[in-house]
């Protein structure tokens, strides 16, 4: 094996790991709060009103980053379910333990701006339509990964019961980026297109951009504080955990 | 600057409920969020403490909490 092979396979140790997110952290929660401040005030303070939907458009700002979330955190969760039950890796399983509850918050984020975004524009809360269901769905899978994994004792098991329900479910993942596009949905269509010019103001695309970029930040910086606290319980045979926790290296508040 | 007063600004051109509706439950859910990741691992790190603790003072395997294996 060469050394760069050990190398990589030397951070999938929750060891190694740790102290390496410890650091990390404070970072993405900075870019997280940078970024957040200057989309709001973009967004909010700056942007200019919308020719059809007035004002109540700024909820862009929120549904489009949240949604953007929640497909892709479960994404990720289904990347790390891959490479746990290809690997064998402990750190997989954590990750994608660590990741699903900011998932499943950003889904029902994207459901709750969603449907007040809905109200004043279509002139109901929530209509059966593919989007619309697609990601209820979503948020379904997300609460079934969380409750599968908690309702099996062995660790090592429950990873690999949840990594073949996030790898089942990432079916529905296409289901809703494509969905208002394979149907005529109610929900508009993408506010965002690789292949063409975007159709929106540039202040207002930036402004959508850099909230999802602080959405992303977040998610990070959470999913590794969570990680952190998923080692500690697992690992709490070892002898490094015991260092850790006996020497108090295992309190800062922050990570 | 977009906003002519305060006034204009809360109203969101009768849109205020709807948006005000969304930011501030998505600010609220994403500071509590992290808060309850932090309130979880100090938890975590006092039960750990004192099972250590226990586990020098001379008893085997005191009471962990999630599951209970009938001897180790």
């Amino acid at each position: 094996m060469s050394n760069r092979l050990i190398n990589w396979f030397r951070f999938s140790s929750p060891q190694t790991f740790y102290p390496l997110a410890g650091r990390m952290i404070p970072w993405f929660w900075t870019l997280a709060a940078v970024f957040g401040i200057a989309g709001l005030s973009i967004g909010f303070l700056v942007a200019p009103t919308d020719a059809q939907q007035g004002e109540g458009y700024r909820i862009i700002f929120l549904h489009v980053p949240a949604s953007w979330m929640s497909m892709f955190i479960y994404l990720v969760m289904a990347f790390w379910s891959a490479v746990g039950l290809g690997f064998n890796t402990r750190l997989s399983g954590m990750m994608a333990s660590a990741l699903a509850p900011t998932g499943a918050l950003f889904t029902f984020l994207s459901l709750w701006t969603g449907a007040l975004w809905g109200k004043p524009m279509w002139g109901t809360w929530w209509v059966w339509d593919a989007r619309l269901t697609s990601e209820l769905i979503l948020l379904f899978l997300y609460v079934g990964f969380i409750a599968l994994k908690a309702a099996i004792d062995d660790p090592r098991r429950a990873d690999k019961a949840g990594a073949i329900l996030a790898l089942v479910g990432v079916v529905n993942i296409p289901i809703i980026y494509f969905s208002v596009k394979w149907w005529n949905t109610l929900h508009q269509g993408a506010s965002v297109n690789l292949t063409r010019a975007p159709s929106m103001a540039a202040l207002m695309l930036w402004g959508m951009l850099l909230c999802a970029l602080a959405c992303w930040m977040y998610s990070i910086a959470v999913a590794l504080m969570r990680v952190r606290t998923i080692m500690l319980e697992r690992e709490r045979h070892t002898d490094w955990v015991r260092q850790l926790v006996e020497g108090g290296e295992a309190d800062d508040a922050l990570a | 600057m977009h906003w002519h007063s305060l006034a204009d600004f809360l109203a969101m051109g009768q849109h205020g409920p709807y948006v005000w509706g969304s930011l501030i439950v998505m600010a609220a859910l994403l500071i509590a969020e992290p808060m309850l990741v932090m309130h979880g691992r100090r938890k975590l790190v006092a039960r750990l403490r004192r099972q250590y603790r226990a586990e020098r003072s001379g008893h085997r395997r005191p009471r962990e909490t999630g599951w209970s294996r009938s001897s180790s």
